[in-house]
């Protein structure tokens, strides 16, 4: 019987299988960043061990960084502390450390696959669940605990069941302003936040193949968002195009062998999946979320659904809508809104900034919306800058901000105040996600971007 | 370096009736600011038991002084969202040793296991049934069997069987950790990280 594409990176990383129990996983890459490390790195302290390969270990400050005035000493005690303690700790076990400032900075699953550290057929680990960004490039990419972070910076293992497989097919062709954020969630709302807990996720189709390495990044860092451990995309051309040259890629000889693992990377035809879906994915609208979770999507101009037609209890989705203060059966379009968020690991790289702006161009901001664009990394805000996009936006209202987490899950000043309406790129409308009390909207950017300039919740193609 | 061993558990138990509790709920990223693994009890359900201006919010669970105990018992697909293990540090940090739920989210329930906190998983209809018997009596128990692998509550005929992997169901009655055992693979880790081509 073939192998899925899981199967093959899978199976070449397990150093043991212990019966009855997890497998023993070798994991290529480690991407480390300010708040899930801490208790990790005293854990190796009270064991008096160093890290195993610092070489295979990278980190990045960015979930508790401000946006603005980095240059500056940050003002947050505590943020502060746990800056200063992964620089620290960085040192110590001689981990290469891009902090605040640093050119390299930036969100941990946007500089990954900049610089080349994300690669196919790799497994690579965060403490962080939208490592499974990651997976756009055919790696087995996935979110773990602290005491799991402490387990790859002393071993480089993790110890884990072999997942499930599922493969999610979307063929035919996306309508015009359909972003590969709205196929996400779209297949998040006919699955649900828990329909793939315990799977790992192929995304297969001409859909994803036609689509730009961005976009796949986008789709695979929201498959979490469905419970999945993660999600993956066989690598192809567009993959190898993209992380050619890069710091961290292989060169020369390590590329040609290196290659010659990367080429075998795709499911054999008569591999057997666990489960299997498909979308047509001609039929994919524009997609918002109106409730708390990431699974209460609909298209642009649907209504909120009824509570009977819920799968779910009933009470937890009117307590839902209580705290959205929207009702059953209300039309989402029009609906007033009060800040717009531009950014995070699911939409804050450079083709989404081109398509905010595309929108914006020549359009003025409305006066009663707030607007964050936060770049993904410093990389991002560079490119925003000679592409000459930053100054469009400044045309129209808007202002950039340095790069980091951010609104996303708001750790920093970046908060959504209570009872206020945040269009967001990100990737959970969770209760008070991006601040206690805020109400978030997920969307993406060319959606945040008309209701910017309206103010309210507006089709894009009908600016 | 392990944790308290965990072998049986009679205790009553708090019912926290609502689906897709996510871990920004149990904590929310405000306080994620330690350092060290300390003080996260406090802030569990933080925005659930506190309003904006710190009043208690009297309906909430928690601040409901008829239930207490060391079990939580969730709605469908609990622990879903970020992979903060202080969800699972405020969980235990609070008091409780185990939460059962008819369903739960794959990170949370790995970082549960890996502190200590067993994570009981029961079938929709068992769930609803300890729902009911705690409504009818706060002080119900609830015996979990780590063992025998069996969840009953005290007092009725209700029991059901759990699942649990053999490796983890070791570790926690005996309270070892992944890392200890992993150490001990130390040398053929090395070895295999020669032949890895990347
Ligand atoms: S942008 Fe949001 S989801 Fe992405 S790494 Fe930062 S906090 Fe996590």
């Amino acid at each position: 019987m073939g192998q899925t594409l899981f199967d093959k990176v899978w199976d070449s990383h397990v150093i043991k299988k212990i019966d009855n129990g997890p497998d023993v996983l070798f994991i290529d890459r480690h991407m480390v960043h300010e708040v899930t490390s801490p208790v990790a790195f005293l854990g190796l302290k009270k064991r008096k061990i160093k890290v195993l390969f610092p070489e295979k270990t990278f980190a990045t400050a960015d979930h508790n960084t401000p946006t603005r005035n980095q240059h500056m000493p940050v003002k947050d005690l505590l943020s502060k502390k746990q800056l200063e303690a992964l620089e620290k700790n960085a040192k110590e076990h001689k981990i290469s450390y891009w902090g605040l400032g640093h050119q390299k900075n930036g969100i941990v699953h946007v500089i990954g696959p900049e610089h080349g550290i994300t690669l196919p057929g790799a497994t690579i680990v965060c403490g962080d669940s939208h490592t499974s960004t990651h997976g756009a490039f055919g790696a087995i990419a996935f979110g773990i605990g602290t005491s799991e972070v402490e387990m790859v910076l002393s071993t480089q293992c993790i110890m884990q069941p072999k997942p499930k497989k599922m493969r999610i097919t979307v063929n035919g062709k996306l309508s015009k302003s359909v972003t590969p954020k709205d196929v996400a969630l779209f297949i998040i709302s006919k699955l649900s936040t828990s329909g793939a807990t315990g799977y790992f996720v192929e995304y297969s189709g001409e859909v994803f193949s036609n689509m730009s390495m961005e976009g796949r990044m986008t789709v695979c860092n929201l498959s979490i968002e469905m419970g999945a451990r993660g999600g993956m995309i066989a690598p192809d051309k567009k993959t190898f195009e993209y992380i050619k040259g890069r710091e961290f890629t292989p060169k020369n000889d390590y590329w040609k062998k290196a290659m010659d693992y990367w080429k075998k990377l795709y499911t054999d035809e008569d591999a057997i999946f666990d489960k299997e879906i498909s979308f047509n994915g001609s039929l994919i609208e524009p997609m918002i979320t109106y409730g708390t979770n990431p699974g209460m999507g609909i298209s642009i101009n649907g209504g909120i659904p009824n509570s009977d037609e819920q799968d779910g209890s009933k009470k937890t989705f009117l307590k839902s809508l209580e705290y959205m203060n929207y009702r059953e059966g209300d039309k989402i379009i029009g609906k007033k809104i009060d800040f717009v968020f531009l950014g995070s690991c699911t939409n804050g790289r450079i083709e989404d900034f081109r398509a905010f702006t595309k929108i914006v161009k020549g359009r003025k901001k409305a006066p009663n919306v707030t607007a964050w664009l936060v770049p993904g990394s410093h990389k991002v805000e560079k490119a925003i800058k000679e592409e000459g996009l930053l100054t469009i936006l400044k045309d129209s209202g808007f202002e950039l901000r340095e790069p980091g987490c951010s609104a996303c899950l708001a750790m920093n000043d970046d908060k959504i105040p209570t009872g206020k309406y945040a269009v967001s790129t990100s990737n959970r409308n969770f209760e008070g996600r991006q601040g206690p009390g805020s109400r978030t909207l997920l969307a993406s950017p060319i959606v945040a971007a008309a209701a910017a300039i309206t103010g309210k919740i507006t089709d894009p193609r009908k600016l | 370096m392990g944790y308290d061993k965990f072998k049986i558990l009679k205790s009553k138990a708090v019912p926290l009736a609502i689906e897709n509790v996510d871990t920004d709920q149990i904590i929310p990223a405000r306080f994620l600011k330690a350092t060290e693994r300390v003080g996260f009890g406090d802030n569990l359900f933080r925005d659930w038991k506190y309003k904006p201006n710190n009043e208690i919010k009297k309906n909430f669970v928690l601040n409901d002084h008829k239930y207490s105990g060391k079990i939580l018992v969730g709605g469908k697909n609990f622990g879903s969202g970020s992979s903060r293990e202080h969800a699972a540090w405020a969980i235990y940090d609070y008091g409780f040793r185990c939460v059962i739920s008819s369903f739960f989210a794959d990170i949370f329930k790995n970082n549960c296991l890996n502190i200590g906190v067993l994570p009981v998983q029961v079938s929709a209809k068992f769930l609803d049934i300890i729902f009911k018997e705690i409504y009818k009596n706060p002080k119900t128990l609830i015996t979990v069997d780590l063992d025998l692998q069996t969840i009953k509550i005290k007092k009725t005929n209700y029991k059901e069987d759990f699942d649990i992997n053999e490796y983890k169901k070791n570790n926690l009655l005996n309270g070892y950790d992944d890392i200890d055992y992993l150490l001990n693979l130390k040398e053929s880790i090395k070895e295999f990280s020669k032949q890895t081509p990347l």
